[in-house]
């Protein structure tokens, strides 16, 4: 049963146009304090798997790419393990690290990591999900994190049976979902917050 | 829930639509081309969302958590009205949470940021920087020592002013705990005029992101103390993975 006495979420908040003072300082030329930057880089030079770039842009209504704005991710190793203690039974790979922060090119927008291609992750009633990285948004303007997840264009047998896909009714807009590799190793994902190309955001 | 490939600890409860701003609010010019236009597709955690990066306290340095020296050179300290902020963290099932990592940055005592898209005519304080770190301990506190920011103009329409404030970022132990936002101060008037904070439309969620003065706290001839606790959503340990493609 639900606790009835439960506490209330604190609210969100927009993270304003000057993120990277807290989240990345040395992008605006802080570099004394907080030494360790978080940063865009989840796979060292050991780490199992195909060695990729996922990188892209955000663009708003206007169709202008956003430059202020950060996006994170958060995906399992090659063998489909999250880096995380909710795994007990499985290892996931030591030289890989499943978080990465990337803040959008100040004159391009762009934003980049250099990770590894997920593995297929398997739920506890045997399905699969298909290779994905979830994301995360926030830029001035968005009021509350915007959540979604790239797959992988190239997955087409898992994608088809992945949990979550089979639940989007509108099959065409699963393909603002999909990372596309437009040249070797490198994955290419836009996310559109508005119009006709808009990504599928999730409610997590 | 068997112990072998026990991936799963619950679900988390689905987010209070009510509690947070909406994502279009036109008061806030910001949110008009940069708000989705379609409902977000409610996704049941998964163990994509369940789970989430784990930070150590070796990530924080030793000054990390000392806004008004962690930028000086040599024995300076910035200028403004020193405070310490101090809190607690919890989820919403009232546990209290350590190791989570707390991201901060503020404007000066003036209220200019340290950032070259800001040009506000203020001046920089060459001692601050604005940006902070610190990790809930064991009990699940955290606190920092800051100097009180000032309120700023910003380019909204109309003679918009933000309150005092100080940006947040906040890692729970799950990627569907991320949260961003921001603390006010008590008895700011600016607050109920800011349209950023009026985004917020539930009067306890407002309130709840205004920082109580806390004298019991003040550091004698240093510092006052504000108080702000953060709540991150929590989990629901009845439901399991198995609900997941069971609908
Ligand atoms: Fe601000």
């Amino acid at each position: 049963m639900r606790r009835l006495d439960r506490f209330k979420e604190t609210p969100s908040q927009t993270a304003g146009p000057y993120l990277h003072i807290g989240c990345l300082p040395s992008k605006v030329g802080i570099n004394s304090p907080m030494e360790m930057n978080l940063g865009n880089v989840l796979a060292s030079e050991n780490a199992k798997g195909q060695k990729i770039t996922v990188g892209g842009k955000v663009f708003d209504g206007k169709n202008s790419p956003i430059k202020d704005g950060m996006v994170e991710i958060w995906q399992a190793d090659a063998d489909g393990i999250y880096k995380s203690n909710h795994s007990k039974s499985y290892q996931s790979d030591p030289n890989f690290n499943g978080w990465g922060r990337s803040c959008c090119d100040f004159e391009t927008g762009l934003w980049e990591f250099k990770t590894i291609k997920p593995g297929p992750i398997m739920l506890e009633n045997g399905q699969f999900m298909a290779p994905h990285i979830s994301f995360w948004f926030v830029a001035r303007g968005v009021n509350l994190g915007l959540n979604t997840r790239m797959y992988f264009s190239d997955e087409e047998f898992l994608n088809k049976s992945d949990p979550v896909l089979k639940k989007i009714k509108r099959k065409t807009k699963i393909k603002t979902l999909m990372g596309i590799e437009i040249t070797p190793n490198y994955y290419e994902f836009n996310i559109y917050l508005q119009g006709s190309s808009e990504t599928i955001f999730f409610e997590i | 829930m068997g112990e072998k490939g026990s991936i799963l600890q619950g679900l988390i409860y689905p987010r209070d639509k009510n509690r947070h701003p909406k994502a279009l609010t036109p008061n806030y010019k910001s949110t008009l081309y940069r708000s989705p236009q379609m409902p977000p597709l409610p996704l049941e955690s998964t163990i994509s969302e369940v789970t989430g990066p784990v930070f150590g306290h070796n990530t924080i340095g030793e000054f990390d958590s000392d806004l008004t020296r962690n930028f000086s050179t040599g024995n300076e300290m910035a200028i403004g009205e020193r405070i310490i902020v101090h809190g607690k963290v919890f989820d919403e099932n009232a546990n209290l949470m350590p190791n989570v990592l707390i991201e901060v940055w503020q404007a000066n005592a003036g209220g200019r940021y340290r950032h070259f898209n800001d040009n506000y005519k203020v001046p920089l304080d060459p001692n601050f920087g604005g940006c902070g770190r610190c990790i809930t301990d064991k009990n699940g506190c955290y606190s920092f020592y800051t100097i009180r920011p000032g309120a700023y103009p910003w380019p909204n329409g109309g003679n918009d002013w933000r309150p005092s404030h100080i940006h947040f970022s906040i890692f729970g132990r799950s990627f569907a705990q991320r949260l961003v936002t921001q603390m006010y101060f008590e008895g700011d008037p600016l607050i109920n005029l800011c349209p950023i904070a009026q985004t917020i439309k539930d009067p306890k969620g407002l309130e709840s992101l205004i920082a109580n003065l806390d004298m019991g706290n003040t550091i004698h001839m240093d510092a006052r103390a504000y108080s702000f606790n953060i709540v991150l959503r929590g989990k629901d340990s009845t439901i399991f993975e198995n609900k997941l493609n069971g609908n």
